[in-house]
């Protein structure tokens, strides 16, 4: 499962459909598991009346939770040792996302060899969604 | 934000796992896991969001014996009509932030010591950070504020570093 250094190089990339046509039941699910039950996300009577958006939309940490799972299945189980994101648009209910990593550097680190990944990930329109990076350990052959 | 006890369970894993849509096997099953690299069950890497659970004062989870500032019969449980609703919302700070409860969330990042397992016991120490402010053409003044998250495992180990920036917007972001 752990990516080779041997195996790659620098502009490699790595994409995924995370989530395609979203659902409001899977948002309701991250909710419910999450803990975040802020009702922006499952609640559309007070998110059109009380706060004037135009339909729930997802929590960015659902995006961020989908999009890591495009990274894991890349990196492999247990060797991230750092994901961080910023969340550049809202994601709505009936979007399809599609997240990529890139290989921007392959370096040294105490302890070992790791990657680091350019991460994005995209809706229906070409639209940024989430922005980030991700740092991984690979082995060194 | 402080947790004396976030307790990693499979059963709560697997919920986690389901709602990202990931049904990789590191997640949920036993005997896969055990002869994997990792060598068990495993949390994915934004489980440790989930410690919201744990933490006896988020304000974003109904409690018991207080009015919610969701829907009921009328658009926001915390008054009668949707007028008086805005009015609550905006006393704690919710207008300004389109109504999305104390702001948006607008970065996230984790430095991973090494990754959870069911078994595992935290605690977990908030901290804030920065703060500064942006101006936007879509959604006005942008006012951000950062916090630090260390989660400490059952032997007081650092396991994972989170840094949170939350952003409360003049305007509300139109689709």
């Amino acid at each position: 499962m752990t990516l080779k250094k041997q195996e790659l190089a620098i502009g490699d990339s790595y994409s995924e459909l995370i989530v395609e046509d979203l659902t409001r039941t899977q948002i309701v699910q991250y909710a419910g598991a999450s803990g975040d039950y802020n009702p922006v996300h499952t609640d559309e009577k007070f998110v059109t009346e009380v706060a004037g958006y135009p339909t729930v939309f997802a929590h960015g940490m659902l995006t961020m939770g989908m999009t890591g799972r495009m990274v894991t299945n890349y990196v492999g189980d247990g060797q991230l040792t750092y994901y961080g994101v910023r969340f550049v648009n809202q994601v709505w209910p009936g979007d399809t996302l599609t997240a990529r990593a890139e290989i921007a550097a392959i370096r040294e680190e105490e302890g070992g060899t790791v990657v680091d990944l350019t991460i994005s990930t995209t809706n229906q329109d070409e639209k940024f969604v989430l922005t980030g990076n991700a740092t991984a350990r690979i082995s060194e052959n | 934000m402080a947790i004396d006890r976030f307790p990693v369970e499979g059963s709560h894993i697997l919920m986690f796992a389901r709602s990202i849509g990931d049904s990789n096997p590191i997640y949920q099953d036993e005997n896969y896991a055990q002869s994997s690299e990792c060598g068990s069950i495993i949390a994915p890497p934004t489980f440790v969001q989930s410690s919201a659970q744990f933490d006896p004062n988020y304000f974003l989870r109904p409690k018991d014996g207080q009015k919610w500032f969701g829907s009921g019969g009328t658009a926001s449980g915390t008054s009668n009509t949707s007028d008086e609703a805005k009015e609550t919302d905006s006393k704690a700070g919710e207008k300004k932030s389109g109504g999305s409860a104390g702001g948006l969330h607008a970065e996230q990042h984790y430095t991973y010591h090494r990754h959870l397992k069911p078994g595992d016991i935290l605690s977990a120490v908030n901290t804030p950070g920065d703060s500064w402010e942006k101006e936007s053409k879509r959604a006005g003044v942008l006012k951000f504020n950062e916090s630090i998250t260390e989660y400490r495992d059952q032997n007081g180990e650092l396991v994972i570093t989170a840094r949170s920036v939350g952003v409360v917007t003049e305007k509300v972001i139109e689709k």
